[in-house]
């Protein structure tokens, strides 16, 4: 099932008088051909509507300039070489019924008219392109807006306990996905208005645990990630195969990560201590040496730690 | 120094998310070790490696990094470069080696995280 994009959704929305060009440059059917190319020219446009006594009478385009040159008739009038009754669209359809006139009919452009008929505007594919933007770029700054609003949540949702908890599911050996949970965590973060220090070690210190598991847990295993109003609690389950000597693993360049693997760039056997950086408290744990449990915490009013990751 | 004036010092083919070129690059750091990479650079550096496998776009991703200067004519394969499309991370390409592109980007006056 495609998934449909912001620009796409649009199209749907966004009517045409909203993109259209309001100001349109009109001859009359007693203009001759080489007066309309002066116009053209001066105005940089490839084709105007015909209008006599404020009706539209047809459109001439820059092929009917071109045709009028090949036969030597630049003096013959547009009233005599112009498209009668062109395809119009109207001003309040939305954007998607000029696409597909677009492609449907190959014109360069079409009249708009209002519900009585009458001339309002001018669209070409370009106004449509330009308007779309426009209003991608007005929606962008709306958002950014609004995430600097969003970091009261906590304040807003009372109870004697608040917490949001995001629970993501991690496959072994899926490295296409790897590094997906810590992204997931990183925009609720982002979206909850935390300061940009404290995402970053969380995303860090995420995604290290992720990849451990992706790389080692032959079952795969859990991120469960608990935000709270003055804390986050991270953790990273999985069901094995454990891990032989803590104190090992603890230790900067010890890895068990097989050579496939490094290969990528991981196991160079940091990702412990990077965790440790980003974390204000860690406790690893691997019972009887048959699975892992992971727990850190980072306080949302300290500091930052000393020379932690989030530092610089 | 924007991503694009590195682009064009260097003579990087962009690969993806051209839009993103307007960058202001705030450092840079070389590792092909994924760890090292999330331990010390900053977002806004540029990463230079040999890597182009998906999750160097997860990492540039998470660490809010301008872009990835992938060496050594390393081709990304379509996933790395549809993930990148979609992350909006710049993945440069080029046949030089990590140690040429880093003394080039320095003498451009790109610091590293020592500097």
């Amino acid at each position: 099932m495609p998934e449909f994009t912001r620009l796409q959704e649009l199209v749907y929305e966004v009517k045409i008088e909203e993109v259209m060009n309001r100001d349109v440059i009109t001859v009359s059917p007693e203009t001759t051909m080489s007066e309309l190319r002066e116009a053209l020219r001066n105005h940089r446009i490839a084709g105007t509507p015909v209008v006599d006594q404020g009706q539209m009478v047809g459109i001439i385009s820059i092929e009917d300039l071109i045709k009028a040159l090949a036969e030597g008739e630049m003096d013959a009038q547009v009233g005599d070489r112009m498209t009668r009754r062109p395809m119009t669209v109207r001003a309040d359809e939305t954007v998607v019924f000029a696409v597909n006139y677009f492609n449907r009919h190959g014109f360069g452009r079409f009249p708009v008219v209002d519900k009585n008929g009458q001339l309002v505007g001018i669209l070409t594919r370009g106004d449509i392109m330009r308007g779309l933007l426009k209003q991608l770029d007005f929606e962008y700054h709306r958002e950014e807006t609004l995430r600097h609003r969003v970091s009261h949540i906590f304040e807003e949702l009372i109870s004697d306990q608040t917490s949001i908890t995001l629970h993501c599911n991690i496959v072994a050996r899926d490295f296409d996905r790897a590094g997906e949970a810590s992204s997931r965590i990183k925009r609720a973060l982002t979206r909850l208005g935390l300061h940009p220090q404290i995402v970053r070690r969380a995303a860090i210190a995420t995604y290290e645990l992720e990849i451990n598991i992706v790389i080692h847990a032959d079952e795969g295993g859990e991120i469960i990630a608990e935000i709270q109003p003055k804390k986050i609690i991270i953790r990273a389950v999985d069901t094995g195969p454990g891990i032989a000597d803590i104190e090992k693993a603890m230790q900067p360049g010890f890895s068990t990560a097989p050579e496939w693997i490094r290969e990528m760039g991981f196991g160079a056997g940091m990702g412990l201590i990077n965790v440790r950086k980003c974390a204000d408290e860690m406790l690893l744990e691997s019972p009887n040496q048959m699975w892992t449990s992971a727990k850190i915490v980072i306080y949302l009013d300290r500091q930052p730690t000393e020379d932690g990751p989030g530092e610089q | 120094m924007k991503l694009e004036d590195i682009c064009c010092g260097l003579s990087l083919e962009v690969k993806t998310a051209a839009g993103k070129l307007d960058r202001e690059v705030t450092g840079g750091y070389a590792s092909d070790l994924l760890s090292c990479v999330m331990a010390k650079a900053q977002a806004g550096n540029v990463w230079i490696t040999l890597q182009g496998h998906p999750n160097v776009v997860a990492v540039a991703s998470l660490l809010n990094l301008a872009g990835v200067i992938i060496t050594e004519g390393i081709v990304p394969d379509g996933a790395t470069l549809a993930k990148a499309e979609e992350e909006g991370i710049p993945l440069l390409a080029t046949p030089l080696t990590t140690f040429t592109v880093v003394g080039k980007l320095s003498a451009l006056g790109i610091p590293g995280v020592d500097d």
